[in-house]
């Protein structure tokens, strides 16, 4: 059986808490290939961090339960010892994060943090550390890496920052890249340059690349497959065709009507979601969802009591949702669909 | 940078100034302004019973009857340039810089400041390396394991650390390591570093650990709360990311952000040190300069509290000065301007 | 209280039962000074007081090292400059008088013997006169010889008060100096023999203004002690003192410490008065008090050489256990606590409202609060302390259990006026927590009959100059009662007596008396001036005593006593009246 480059499967991460237990991930199942991008969406809150954090291994030892698989290569990393996970952090997976001022350190350079993250994995002199770390600055589009790697955090720009976060994570030629927000933090026109790079960049190096979000336009670019998180579950998983041609979630609708887009004022949103993300101690019984759904009536309180199955609609396309396929997708073709292309 | 350094170190030496201007206002002018006569200063430098022509005499020889500014004036005059002393038999010269002669013993106030702040220093240096190395790394380890049975009594010894006083600790210490125990030496046989480094060390162990005590304490739960704040950060995270093993992330990243509070206290704390650890050398009889000003507050010898007054003041004002060049260094966000 | 601070305090509580019962002297490791004790505990057994009139652990084998600490410092090691009481103890080690006091214990010590002298003075026209002759060949540390030239040397350098501002000055107003003369640096080449004169090398002559008979007395004082002119450097001797006695100075560091060794040109063949047991002395200076006490518990030090008692923290350990006790003395001083009534402050002027204060002061709670029975003192009924001539217990306000009488007070101050009672106020020295615990004994009873007292605190080192001492301020400020002290220089009731009680005395400011203003006191002063017979002078000083006490201008608190303890390891060990402390020159390291 050829497996995915990675593949993970069932994964649950459940923080113990003095007010209960947190199930930030609850049973969530996807794969993905080399050269291939994964977009996970969802709020603030949905358990898109979290899964990434657990992928790395970062939550190991921290208290969290983990549980189900997660196989990178060919190795499976929920059972792996802490230590052989470290070894693979940074080598074969990779992060970039959301703010780089914030998760780069303050008080070494930029240069300093590129080769730190290089010579873990490589046994190489600091001259030949810091050789690579210049090249890294230029393939990441930094003007004179020769100079600016002796620069501090605080003395580069939001993008440049970012470019030298990317440069960081690819310094070791990983094989899965998570991108996490990688253009929240930074302004309009800069998100669509480093959008840009990252997608050269995965080319370049042949990486699987996931990319977390909340804002569908950023994945609606790079991603092959999106996977929309809510709660802590998927609750829609396909292509991006799938996804915003045919979305049958009236979660996915909420997002699809609050997408910015450059013609349009963020303000003026089409479809809001009202009410605010679920707990993650007092999940909703049910649908997590129900409580902010539109059309929770049309279940005959089926959502109030059920958790609803991901269910296949069409080849690899799956939807969690309560409401039969058809009345999904009378919705989104009489209701849904028109709203969103009256602009 | 240069000009920077410039302007700090005039500032300093205005500060300087401004301590010796209300030093002096505080032992000379106050009493005046309740009715001390020259007479009255003098006579706290005379025997048991001397005779008013005595201490007129006293008066006149100590300068009390000139008016207060040329009294301040011959004081700085004294240090800028130096001045001369009359034993009786002959007159001797006080080379700059002269902090007068104790109106007490007659001796020259400044050789015994650079003798004592041997002392001082030796017992500042000793003590600050044992707290350092023992509060950080108790405030690092109880950050890491927070919660946990170390980190509450390491706190708990933290905090009565921070709340006993230094003669109760030393004096119990004292008695019992010393005397009873007879491991270490008792107070005042302070041996100096260049006669036998060993003996040096040996006879300062105890004052230092418990100076160090007092310190530690404190650091410690300075650099657990530093910890605690660095552990949480992004790009704490980050190192993770990147594969590091913990101990690097803990050390290079976690403790790298929270040593620069500490770096800043410690500077501060170090320079007040300098100026005399009054009580740690009072309990040990360690004659350094807290020691000293105490002694000389007691007996009234203005030229004694005067000069150690203006010795410690410096020492905190260009600890200030490298705390504040040295937090540019640690770290890279600060600008000198 | 929280479950964690209440295991914090136990854990506290036992720290601090290890250190006490570790202090209690049950003794685990022998410290380095207890090998040398356990002998002197077989050789001696301890005993309270057992240096009182008695020498205790006698012996006179010679060798080690004498430890001792200070916890202030001398006011000057030069013979010419000191005042302290232990340093005219101690000097004595380095320096010979003309005179000094037998080592000796008790009453015995308090005989003058003659020391560089080779008897005591000599007068041929009633104490105007004074002639010292010299024992012939004793020299100083580098070997020179000994001459009365130096003698007059010292005695006229010691005249110059700018440079030797703290010694006595008994000696400037006694002898007749020449108009103007100013000491023997400013005035070099003046001609001092009005005043002294040597015949010979061996012969000195003290020539005084007017008949002084105890004038044997004055010359037992360092001042005496001859200084070389050629090393003489003024103000800077006292780093390095020429040696006339059996020790000489080793390292001296001024304000730190000091040791002393043999001194090679001392010949015990000319010094009857010093056994000079130890090969040394070490002394510690600006020592932690308290930690001088720990030491000498431990064994780690022989002797505080201030000799002013042990500190409050090592009494309440020492008196509660016996062992320690049994190493305590508690010889009495001749000093005394007393508070003066004075009468320039009204109702004060009143002798019945002074009467008042006499009747309603409870003298027990007084006695505790200088100290109680042992490191206080022994109440005092007047102004003579018992060890001096003219003692005589006064029994004009006794009262039962010495606590006080309202009656007798509230009908004495019917009698003057004030039968409610008055205000006023009670100054004391704010650094000295004995005499502000008297003020606050005196202000609870003096309150029980209406008299109703303010506590008015001054700085010591300005309490006569400014305060208390200044009778314009007195006056100003309505200080009825001032809390003092009085302490004699030597062991004579004229010297102790005459500068509080003698009204002629009385100045500007700098003033130890300003209550007892009498006229036929100064006339009985003036008649003991001239009374030859010493049991005569010795009933007058009695009257005075009475006369003071009937006019109720001082109310005696206690004559002080000290508790000290005898170092381990120390031989002869006796504390004489002349010291009231033990006799350095006599003391020995148990060998």
């Amino acid at each position: 059986m050829t497996q995915a480059h990675l593949d993970v499967r069932d994964l649950r991460i459940h923080f113990p808490t003095d007010d209960g237990l947190v199930k930030s991930v609850d049973g969530l199942s996807f794969s993905l290939d080399r050269g291939k991008t994964l977009g996970i969406v969802g709020e603030s809150g949905s358990g898109k961090s979290v899964t990434s954090l657990g992928i790395l291994g970062l939550h190991k030892g921290g208290g969290a339960k983990i549980s189900g698989e997660i196989w990178l290569d060919g190795e499976e990393l929920v059972t792996a010892s802490p230590e052989h996970v470290r070894t693979l952090r940074g080598k074969k997976m990779a992060m970039i994060f959301q703010d780089p001022l914030s998760a780069m350190h303050p008080f070494y350079t930029v240069g300093a943090q590129i080769i730190e993250a290089y010579r873990i994995h490589h046994d190489v002199s600091k001259k030949v550390a810091r050789k690579h770390a210049i090249d890294m600055l230029g393939r990441v589009g930094i003007p004179e890496p020769t100079r600016r790697v002796d620069a501090y955090p605080h003395e580069f720009s939001g993008g440049m920052r970012q470019r030298a976060m990317i440069a960081m994570a690819l310094s070791c030629d990983p094989e899965l890249l998570i991108a996490d927000e990688p253009t929240t933090a930074l302004d309009v026109t800069v998100q669509a340059q480093i959008l840009d790079l990252m997608r050269d960049l995965q080319r370049e190096f042949d990486s699987a690349l996931i990319i977390i979000t909340h804002d569908l336009g950023v994945v609606a670019e790079l991603s092959d497959d999106i996977l929309v998180m809510y709660g802590g579950k998927c609750v829609e998983y396909g292509t991006a065709e799938d996804v915003f041609y045919r979305p049958e979630h009236p979660y996915t609708w909420g997002l699809l009507g609050s997408m910015p887009r450059l013609d349009r004022e963020v303000s003026e949103r089409l479809l809001p979601i009202k009410g605010s993300p679920p707990s993650l101690i007092n999940v909703p019984p049910g649908c997590a969802f129900h409580p902010r759904c539109p059309y929770e009536e049309r279940t005959d309180g089926k959502s109030r009591s059920g958790v609803p199955e991901l269910t296949q609609t069409e080849g690899g396309h799956l939807v969690r949702c309560h409401m039969s396929k058809d009345e999904r997708r009378a919705l989104w073709e009489n209701e849904i669909k028109p709203v969103l292309e009256s602009q | 940078m240069i000009t920077y350094i410039i302007r700090r170190v005039i500032g300093a030496v205005l500060m300087l100034l401004v301590v010796s201007v209300v030093t002096f206002a505080i032992f000379f002018l106050v009493p005046r302004i309740a009715g001390a006569t020259p007479e009255a200063f003098a006579s706290r430098y005379v025997g048991r019973t001397a005779s008013q022509e005595t201490i007129q005499l006293m008066a006149q020889r100590l300068g009390f009857n000139d008016p207060l500014a040329v009294q301040y004036g011959r004081f700085i005059k004294g240090v800028v340039v130096g001045s001369e002393y009359d034993t009786g038999t002959s007159v001797e010269k006080c080379p700059a810089p002269c902090f007068g002669y104790s109106f007490i013993t007659q001796q020259p106030v400044w050789p015994d400041l650079l003798d004592r702040s041997r002392v001082t220093l030796s017992l500042a240096v000793g003590a600050a390396v044992i707290w350092v190395i023992a509060g950080v790394s108790t405030g690092v380890l109880s950050a890491l394991k927070r919660g946990s049975f170390f980190d509450r009594s390491a706190m708990g010894i933290a905090l009565a650390g921070v709340s006993l006083p230094i003669f109760f600790t030393g004096m119990i210490s004292l008695v019992f390591f010393s005397y009873n125990l007879g491991w270490t030496v008792p107070g005042g046989t302070y041996v100096d570093l260049t006669v036998d480094p060993l003996q040096w060390a040996y006879s300062l162990l105890l004052p230092w650990i418990t100076l160090a005590f007092l310190f530690a304490a404190g650091y410690a739960r300075l650099t657990r709360a530093g910890m605690l704040e660095a552990m949480n950060e992004d790009y704490i995270r980050t190192a993770r990311a990147k594969g590091l093993p913990e101990r690097t992330v803990v050390v290079r990243h976690g403790l790298r952000a929270a040593l620069t509070p500490i770096v800043t206290i410690f500077g501060l704390d170090f320079g007040l040190l300098l100026g005399g650890a009054v009580l740690t050398e009072s309990t040990y009889s360690l004659n350094g300069l807290g020691k000293y000003a105490v002694d000389a507050i007691t007996n009234n010898d203005l030229p004694k509290v005067l000069g150690v007054t203006l010795f410690a003041a410096a020492f905190v004002v260009v600890a200030n000065l490298l705390v504040d060049l040295l937090y540019a260094v640690v770290d890279p966000r600060v600008r000198l301007s | 209280m929280s479950r964690r601070s209440i295991l914090a305090t136990a854990a506290l509580g036992t720290v601090l039962a290890l250190g006490l019962a570790a202090c209690g002297g049950g003794g685990a490791a022998p410290t380095p000074g207890q090998t040398g004790a356990a002998s002197a505990g077989a050789a001696a057994k301890d005993e309270f007081n057992a240096s009182i009139d008695k020498i205790w652990n006698p012996s006179d084998k010679k060798g080690g090292i004498l430890k001792l600490a200070n916890n202030g410092t001398w006011d000057s090691l030069d013979p010419g400059n000191t005042y302290y009481g232990y340093s005219f103890n101690f000097i004595r080690l380095y320096g010979r008088a003309l005179l000094m006091f037998k080592p000796a214990p008790g009453k015995d010590g308090n005989t003058l013997v003659p020391d560089l002298a080779e008897s005591l003075g000599e007068t041929t026209d009633g104490g105007k006169t004074w002639t010292y002759k010299l024992r012939k060949g004793v020299k100083y540390e580098d070997g020179t010889e000994v001459t009365s030239k130096d003698v007059a040397y010292a005695v006229a350098r010691s005249f110059d008060k700018k440079v030797h501002p703290s010694g006595p000055s008994y000696l400037n107003e006694l002898l007749d100096w020449p108009k103007d003369y100013k000491g023997a640096y400013e005035s070099k080449d003046a001609d001092i023999s009005s005043a002294i004169t040597t015949p010979d090398d061996q012969t000195i002559v003290f020539h005084l203004k007017q008949a002084f008979g105890s004038f044997d007395y004055i010359v037992q004082m360092p001042m005496t002690m001859p200084v070389p002119k050629d090393k003489d450097t003024g103000s800077k001797y006292q780093e390095h003192v020429i040696s006339t006695g059996p020790y000489m100075f080793d390292k001296n560091e001024i304000g730190k410490s000091f040791t002393l060794k043999r001194n090679p040109n001392w010949d015990a063949a000319l010094d009857p008065n010093r056994p000079a047991l130890p090969d040394g002395y070490e002394v510690a200076l600006n020592v932690n008090a308290d930690d001088i006490d720990n030491r000498i518990i431990s064994g780690d030090l022989h002797v505080a050489v201030a000799g002013t008692g042990m500190q409050t923290a090592a009494l309440s350990r020492v008196l509660p256990d016996p062992a320690l006790k049994a190493r305590a003395d508690n010889p009495s001083l001749q000093r005394l606590w007393y508070t003066s009534v004075i009468p320039d402050v009204k109702p004060l002027d009143n002798v019945d409202c002074r009467k008042a204060i006499q009747w309603a002061a409870d003298r027990t709670g007084l006695q505790q609060a200088y100290g109680g029975e042992l490191s206080g003192g022994e109440i005092a009924t007047g102004m003579i302390p018992p060890m001096l001539a003219g003692y005589k217990k006064i029994s004009t306000y006794e009262t039962p259990g010495s606590k006080g009488d309202e009656a007798k007070a509230k009908a004495a101050l019917t009698a003057c006026g004030q039968p409610n009672g008055f205000e006023t106020n009670i100054s004391y020295r704010a650094e000295r927590p004995a005499e502000k615990a008297a003020a606050e004994a005196l202000q609870q009873s003096l309150g029980k009959v209406g008299i109703k007292l303010t506590l008015k605190p001054f700085p010591q080192g300005d309490y006569f100059q400014l305060y208390a001492g200044r009778p314009a301020y007195v006056k100003e400020n309505n200080i009825g009662l001032a809390i003092n002290g009085w302490g004699s220089d030597y062991p004579e009731t004229f010297g102790y007596l005459q500068a509080i009680v003698d009204s002629r005395t009385i100045r500007e400011a700098g003033n130890y008396n300003l209550s007892i203003k009498m006229p036929e006191v100064d006339k009985l002063i003036d008649s003991i001036k001239g009374e030859a017979d010493e049991a005569k002078r010795t009933e007058m000083w009695a009257q005075i005593d009475q006369l003071i006490m009937d006019q109720a201008v001082t109310l005696p608190g206690v004559y002080a006593k000290s508790l000290l303890m005898r170092g381990k390891g120390v031989t002869n060990a006796f504390i004489s009246d002349s010291q009231q402390m033990y006799d350095y020159v006599a003391l020995g390291v148990q060998q």
